[in-house]
């Protein structure tokens, strides 16, 4: 099967099969993952560069403090996506878990639970969407894109069921910290949380064997059971891991927000995958890393910032997200093609 | 295999059924001929979409830019009729068919040449077609009253007391049904996704043939819009938003397998209409239609569920374990 999803086309063949895991990291290996890196840092500089010139008001404090509240929340979600997508899986419910757990939170602040409690609903009710995830995709075999595009729909639907065309508006006071509090200065607690856990995701994945499983995984599944890795567990691990950032972010949309509709995030789960690409992930499974994902987090928050302040509006932003996403992935295979 | 199929498409037939007569007990004016009529009607732009996206499912793709393809043509050919009311339909619907193939084979382009993933190229085209018509329309609504009667009346238009907008779900259930069992080209689609490798060394090219479903995805799509617009009288930026997975969750439910070479235009045709009969029915046996979206997941999550159990007992299974581990995304 690993086999037959590679070197088919011309362009295939020509390139270094994603699927082969060296013993050992060759120069030019690095070098290669360097320059996507690079690429995508010089992309992310030129954004930044001409934000500076498009508008006066890019370059202060404050207004840059609030252009990462654009990525922090997908960023949360693209770490435990990134992990996802280079072991070979995908899912797509992640918005919908944020839909889920923001209403069970609102339905428990509405009750008059208080912050404690309302942090571990929504962090609860993530963990439990991530298992019912790893349980259809890992005990049962099913293919993640379809399991989640159906749990896409029944955990929103749920959310619709509870909330219909209402909404919830009363979260405490201190609630409202997770997305609107600074620790100091301009730095909001946001970012704080987003660095942390880039820093942890990073260790996680490039430092531990369990990091070094998920790569094994992605490249040939098979190949990683013989060599006793247990793949179910790590995939059931990784959709829980997933499910948890989701609601780590469900809380922090909700807490900035300061209200739920049952249409909180909608489509953000493409957002996050298009992040997660961007920053040189495979979306066929055993390449990537985290500090390519923080810096595509950082060049789509720079872009999306940026034209918001020149007034284009939402979905003009989106052709670039999109042209962005196609155009950085093609380019490198056109210029490989050209070289021949 | 053929009569393991007949048996999905018949379980799959006697769920409609039990969906049916649950109904009826509920309502019984549900299934009256007249109104099964006009739930086929409602479902038809779903089956022309869903036999789009059984094609590139077949050759082991998807195209997540069916809605946005529908709404971009539709758009399109709306603005067109503002500009120039008195254009035969002929003329139109050759625009439609034409930008959606067009717009099908940008997507095509990507996969077939630069080798780019189709879920990343589709995910990208997705947000680039809305965008673009935004740009086109100015965020405007093209309104009922700035179109001509003739666009309009033409899904209405019945023949045989069948609105022409079924006829056209017909005409393209027909062209499928014979393109997909009766050519070389169909049968090519189905080795593709059975086996890339093997279809490569029989001689058909891998990728030309997904280059082609994804152009014949986007000229249904591109069908789909026109109808669409004239239908509702309206074109918006939004139209068919999230449209997309309806198609996706029709073909699921129909017996496609996600990791291509496997379903039948019969099972795509009862799974979009297992679809649309619960979106038609929920109103009417009084459930909340905000129900709607819980049960089609449900609905997929089960249907994806048999599917696997069914399919799981074809292959060779060396180690089982790994077969779970080793689901394509």
């Amino acid at each position: 099967m690993s086999l037959s999803e590679t070197a088919l086309s011309p362009a295939a063949t020509q390139r270094r099969d994603p699927r082969q895991i060296p013993d050992r990291l060759t120069t030019r290996g690095q070098r290669v993952l360097k320059s996507w890196e690079a690429l995508l840092l010089l992309v992310g500089i030129a954004i930044f560069i001409a934000n500076c010139f498009a508008s006066p008001y890019f370059l202060s404090p404050w207004s840059l403090s609030d252009a990462t509240f654009n990525f922090t929340e997908k960023a949360m979600i693209a770490f435990a996506m990134a992990l996802l997508i280079i072991s070979g899986e995908i899912d797509l419910s992640v918005a919908a878990i944020i839909a889920l757990a923001s209403t069970a939170m609102g339905a428990a602040a509405t009750a008059g639970f208080g912050t404690p409690v309302l942090v571990g609903i929504g962090l609860g009710t993530g963990l439990l969407c991530g298992v019912f995830n790893g349980v259809l995709v890992t005990r049962l075999g099913l293919p993640s894109i379809v399991v989640t595009i159906g749990t896409m729909s029944l955990f929103r639907g749920l959310s619709y069921i509870v909330l219909g065309d209402g909404a919830y508006r009363g979260y405490p006071e201190s609630f409202a910290f997770f997305g609107q509090g600074y620790v100091f200065w301009v730095v909001s607690f946001e970012f704080v949380l987003f660095a942390v856990l880039a820093v942890i995701f990073t260790v996680l994945l490039h430092k531990t064997n369990f990091g070094r499983a998920v790569f094994s995984i992605g490249n040939n599944a098979t190949a990683s059971l013989f060599s006793g890795v247990r793949v179910p567990r790590v995939k059931m691990m990784l959709f829980l891991l997933t499910g948890v950032m989701s609601g780590v972010a469900a809380i922090c949309l909700t807490s900035r927000l300061g209200s739920t509709r049952p249409s909180i995030g909608l489509g953000m789960e493409l957002e996050v995958v298009t992040m997660v690409v961007l920053g040189g992930v495979s979306i066929l499974g055993g390449s990537g890393s985290i500090p390519g994902v923080v810096i595509a987090a950082f060049v789509l928050g720079l872009l999306t910032f940026g034209l918001g302040l020149l007034n284009v509006p939402g979905i003009v932003i989106s052709i670039f997200t999109g042209a962005l996403l196609i155009g950085v992935i093609a380019l490198p295979r056109l210029i490989q093609k050209w070289r021949g | 295999m053929i009569p393991f199929r007949l048996t999905r498409e018949v379980l799959l037939a006697f769920a409609l059924l039990v969906l049916l007569v649950l109904v009826a007990t509920r309502f019984p004016g549900f299934v009256a001929p007249s109104n099964l009529a006009a739930v086929f009607n409602d479902t038809s732009a779903l089956i022309i979409l869903a036999l789009g996206q059984f094609i590139v499912i077949l050759t082991r793709c998807i195209d997540l830019s069916v809605a946005a393809n529908l709404a971009l043509t539709g758009m399109v050919c709306a603005l067109l009729n503002t500009v120039a009311p008195d254009l035969p339909i002929v003329f139109t619907l050759g625009l439609a068919l034409a930008l959606g193939a067009t717009l099908g084979a940008v997507n095509g382009f990507f996969v077939w040449k630069l080798d780019i993933p189709p879920i990343v190229v589709t995910l990208g085209t997705m947000v680039i077609f809305r965008g673009i018509i935004f740009l086109i329309s100015d965020g405007q609504w093209v309104n009922a009253h700035e179109m001509s009667p003739r666009f309009t009346a033409f899904p209405r238009y019945e023949i045989l007391g069948i609105p022409m907008l079924s006829w056209c779900a017909v005409l393209v259930i027909a062209l499928v049904y014979v393109l997909v069992t009766r050519t070389s080209l169909g049968r090519s689609f189905f080795a593709v996704g059975g086996n890339p490798h093997a279809a490569v060394y029989t001689g058909i090219d891998v990728g030309r043939t997904q280059f082609l479903a994804f152009v014949i995805s986007g000229t249904l799509a591109g069908l789909a819009g026109y109808l669409w617009v004239s239908r509702y009288a309206v074109a918006y930026v939004d139209i068919a938003g999230g449209f997309e997975l309806d198609v996706v969750a029709a073909c699921v439910i129909g017996g496609a397998a996600i990791s291509g070479g496997a379903g039948s235009v019969f099972g795509i045709v009862l799974g979009a209409l297992f679809l649309g009969v619960i979106k038609n029915a929920l109103p009417v046996v009084d459930i909340s239609p905000f129900w709607q979206l819980a049960i089609s997941g449900s609905a997929i999550i089960i249907a994806v569920a048999l599917n696997a159990r069914s399919g799981r007992a074809k292959g060779r299974i060396i180690l089982r374990k790994a077969e779970h581990a080793h689901e394509p995304v």
